[in-house]
């Protein structure tokens, strides 16, 4: 049988007929940057920065859009490929609002309606992701300096008007991660390619709230830049210590693994897990995604209550248990083990479940036990 | 499920059932999605024209509560076009004689009677399915929530077992679980037949040994009630008290009126919860507890898979962990039962129950495992009956149509069916409490076809009362293209306008699951 190896910057490496060389970069822990390129989906070529240099071929490649070949020899940072990558992101760090302080504006030849309409926008402000956006990370890594360079001018006002996700246009680098997200991920085609190419917009260009979107925020985690930003002001707390937790989704029955990040004791953000971990393979939905704030709601119970003349009554531990364990045998002594019932839990744990289980039937003794699987 | 959720991607032929799987399990549904942008074929079988609807081969709608008509239409076409897969059979299977004879009078002709699917769709289906080298089958509560629930499932087995569709990568028979652990609260022992992994407790060795690991004494060999008997019994005053954790019946169970007067009934009402739900309001005693992100555990997801849950960050107030509470009750009660922490009861949970025995907190640290794992060395198991079934061989069941318990008629006109939408789970409690989630979806509404709204007189968004035999409830009008003539959805989740204040209380004889999916009712505009 043929044998399948490459040598990316002298690491020889197998590879599957078919691997991109990214994929088997990826998969071998080296790292080729990209902008575009989203695992699982098929490459766009269209941020031009995962480029690399094959020995003994005149032009470079896109990475991701290249066949592994047989005997092929691969410079992933070579001087030629690192002058690419500057030009390719300079020029994604012009095509919008990329005010991180690695680059000044130059508005000189704006309108003074054009200047209005960034100070209203708020487009005068830092950049939300600041710290938290690979374009800038690989601006940094291959010094990028853009000092001087004239800003396009802001064509699209923020989309605000949507729970949980802002659209901010001029920050986008028209990458197509999230199209790629919406249409081969979540297959939802809620997203496309609009207004020649200069816009990422739903059908007829409405607002996503009222589109084909049903907010799984893949495109959220996907978006490298600050175009796609979470509506909680998560941001404003960024340099606050975070811990990252992995845990599996509560709500239905697809076991989502997520990644909780929490901050004072508060989940500040719920992302996907790993890309090639089952079941979901980093995607998660609009529930898993967003809805947590039930976690911290202040309607949450915080101490056993006690009805004492039709009204529910704080009362401490000891007492609420002390009444559950008298009353409950007490009917069980007058009325038989059968006269008592548990309902256990589909929300709750295994190790939760099998409590109730044993606490059921070796305690009450009776086996009048279920949970809302039927309804 | 039998199979796995990557499966899914990787079957020729998908049969989504009684499932609107985008809103109920979106991110399962991405992998049905992928399959069809892959070239696969989807056929979607629902009273409702669901989302996935449109992304289908072919959508085929069947009168609500006519399942086995179609399921043995099916089954009569492969098998007098010689579809089915006979080596599979003989080896495999038994009783296929009664099934065949069974299915002999259910013609194409004869199932479009019962059901309105056109004889010809359901001919290219059943040729979809038989020719598929592995087609696969999806179904979700739009199968079981009738009162012929389990032999619908039974229907849906035979014909993966007719074309020999199990125990394959891309095959199988795949019920969706609709809450996080609903598979694990069955494979723990939350049901009243069984102990953890399905040991029947009127097996004397089963019981025997939970004696002996619990030292205790007296395990009852009668199974239990389940829940929809246990609030017949509350109504009619043999059961005294309930002991409810997580779990708001009074939005969730069919028939509210009844089931608010058989739980105002009891006793002694128990409620834990981390909210102040509707059940909790009439509850003796609420016990505040602790939710997901807070408790160390594992959940097991629809296709048996055992995974981690993580704590991130610590309970309100004085609130305490579910199980924590049980032992000390347990205790105060006279039973000891102590456990350093959730690892030492999964530690026990592994050592009485075969399918769990060879999963550690360790081995799923990364990456779950599906059940069974007999043992530490053994992989887990995504596809089950590879090379038999449970009871050796697959027995094919010869079941007639049999019509809902509760049909249309001159006072009550139109069928309703209930389910869920994408922004909320289950009663609300969770779900509700996002803003952003209510804005997505902010009240209840009944989903009706525009033709029927104008035959009832009002315009979409007008407010119509709906009433069954049963009560009635005040809602907003959604005159929309997934709803079919006559037949009327409303979503469960919204307490002020709960569409159980109508749904029928019958039950399937074996699983003793409501008929959520097909009652009577009437609709007029609003009075108030």
């Amino acid at each position: 049988m043929e044998h399948n190896t490459i040598i990316i910057n002298e690491n020889k490496l197998d590879f599957e007929p078919g691997e991109t060389i990214l994929e088997v970069a990826q998969r071998n822990k080296i790292d080729i940057p990209t902008l575009c390129h989203l695992k699982n989906t098929l490459p766009t070529t269209t941020c031009k920065v995962c480029v690399v240099e094959i020995k003994g071929e005149p032009e470079l490649v896109e990475s991701c859009a290249t066949k592994a070949r047989q005997d092929m020899t691969v410079l992933t940072e070579s001087p030629k490929v690192i002058a690419e990558r500057q030009k390719n992101i300079s020029r994604l760090l012009a095509s919008g609002n990329h005010n991180c302080a690695i680059r000044a504006f130059d508005t000189t030849d704006w309108t003074s309606f054009q200047l209005n309409v960034l100070k209203d926008d708020g487009k005068e402000d830092l950049c939300p992701v600041w710290g938290d956006c690979e374009l800038q990370n690989l601006a940094y890594r291959y010094q990028v300096k853009t000092l001087g360079m004239p800003l396009n001018k802001i064509e699209y006002k923020t989309e605000r008007a949507n729970p949980f996700i802002i659209r901010d246009f001029s920050r986008c680098i028209l990458c197509g991660r999230c199209v790629k997200a919406c249409k081969e991920i979540q297959v939802n085609n809620a997203i496309e390619f609009g207004e020649n190419g200069k816009k990422i917009i739903a059908k007829n260009d409405a607002i996503l709230k009222n589109s084909d979107c049903v907010f799984c925020g893949e495109c959220l985690q996907a978006c490298p830049v600050g175009a796609l930003i979470p509506d909680k002001a998560y941001r404003d707390e960024r340099f606050k210590d975070t811990q990252k937790v992995r845990t599996t989704c509560s709500f239905c029955g697809v076991g989502c693994q997520m990644d909780l990040f929490v901050q004072d004791n508060k989940i500040v953000k719920i992302n996907g897990a790993d890309a090639d971990l089952a079941p979901n393979n980093g995607s998660l939905c609009v529930k898993g995604r967003f809805g947590y704030e039930f976690v911290a709601s202040p309607e949450r119970l915080t101490t056993p209550l006690i009805k004492k003349d039709g009204k529910h009554v704080e009362a401490s531990w000891d007492e609420a248990l002390d009444l559950v364990a008298a009353k409950l045998s007490a009917i069980k002594e007058k009325f038989g083990p059968d006269s008592l019932g548990v309902l256990t839990s589909a929300r709750v744990t295994n190790e939760d479940n099998y409590i109730a289980n044993k606490f059921t039937r070796a305690v009450l003794k009776t086996n009048n036990i279920d949970h809302c699987a039927r309804l | 499920m039998t199979n796995t959720i990557a499966d899914i991607e990787t079957s020729d032929m998908i049969l989504v059932t009684g499932s609107n799987t985008t809103e109920n399990h979106p991110v399962l549904s991405t992998f049905v999605k992928r399959a069809k942008l892959k070239g696969k074929k989807l056929y979607v079988i629902d009273p409702r024209k669901i989302k996935l609807a449109e992304y289908a081969d072919k959508w085929l709608r069947p009168h609500p509560g006519t399942d086995i008509a179609w399921i043995n239409g099916l089954m009569h076409i492969i098998i007098k076009d010689d579809l089915h897969n006979t080596s599979f059979i003989s080896e495999r299977c038994e009783n296929f004689e009664a099934l065949k004879e069974t299915v002999k009078k259910y013609t194409p002709e004869y199932v479009e009677g019962i059901t309105g699917i056109k004889a010809a769709d359901l001919a290219e289906v059943a040729h979809a399915f038989a020719k598929a080298p592995a087609a696969a089958i999806l179904y979700c509560m739009g199968i079981t929530q009738h009162t012929c629930g389990t032999d619908n499932v039974k229907s849906l087995a035979n014909l993966s077992l007719l074309c020999g569709h199990l125990g394959k990568p891309g095959g199988g028979v795949n019920p969706l679980r609709g809450q996080n652990n609903v598979q694990g609260a069955c494979d723990m022992g939350g049901l009243p037949n069984v102990f953890t992994a399905y040991q029947p407790v009127n097996n004397d060795e089963a019981r025997a040994r939970l004696e002996n690991a619990w030292d205790i004494t007296g395990l009852s060999p009668t199974p239990g009630l389940p829940v929809t008997e246990m609030i017949q019994k509350a109504h009619d005053g043999e059961m005294k008290s309930l002991y409810i954790i997580g779990e708001n019946p009074l939005v969730s169970d069919p028939d509210l009126n009844h089931a608010r007067k058989s739980i105002g009934n009891l006793d002694f009402l128990v409620v834990q919860d981390i909210f102040f739900t509707e059940t909790a309001q009439m509850a003796d005693v609420v016990l505040p507890s602790f939710c997901f992100a807070e408790k160390n555990g594992t959940f097991s997801n629809t296709e048996r898979r055992v995974q981690r849950v993580r704590k991130a960050v610590e309970a309100p107030g004085e609130s305490r962990q579910d199980w924590e509470i049980l032992c000390d009750i347990a205790t105060r009660m006279g039973y000891r039962m102590s456990y350093s922490g959730a690892e030492d009861i999964f530690r026990e949970i592994a050592a009485v129950t075969p399918s769990y025995r060879g999963i550690t907190w360790e081995r799923i640290d990364k990456k779950g495992i599906h059940w069974p794992c007999p043992d530490e060395n053994h992989e887990g198991t995504p596809i089950l009956h590879t090379k038999q079934f449970t009871r050796g061989k697959g027995m094919f069941h010869a079941i007639e149509h049999q019509p809902p318990a509760e049909l249309p008629d001159a006072q009550y006109p139109y069928i309703l069916t209930t389910g869920r939408v994408l922004y909320h789970y289950h009663t609300g409690t969770m779900t509700m409490k996002t803003k952003g989630l209510n804005t997505l979806s902010p009240e209840c509404f009944v989903e009706i076809s525009s033709k029927d709204a104008q035959k009832i007189g009002v315009d979409d968004g007008a407010m119509v009362d709906v009433s069954s035999r049963r009560g009635k409830i005040t809602a907003k009008l959604q005159v929309s293209s997934k709803a079919v003539d006559g037949t009327v959805f409303i979503p469960f989740h919204f307490a002020k306008a709960a569409a159980n204040m109508l749904t029928n209380a019958k039950l399937d004889p074996t699983a003793k699951i409501p008929e959520f999916k097909v009652c009577a009712i009437k609709i007029e505009p609003a009075t108030a």
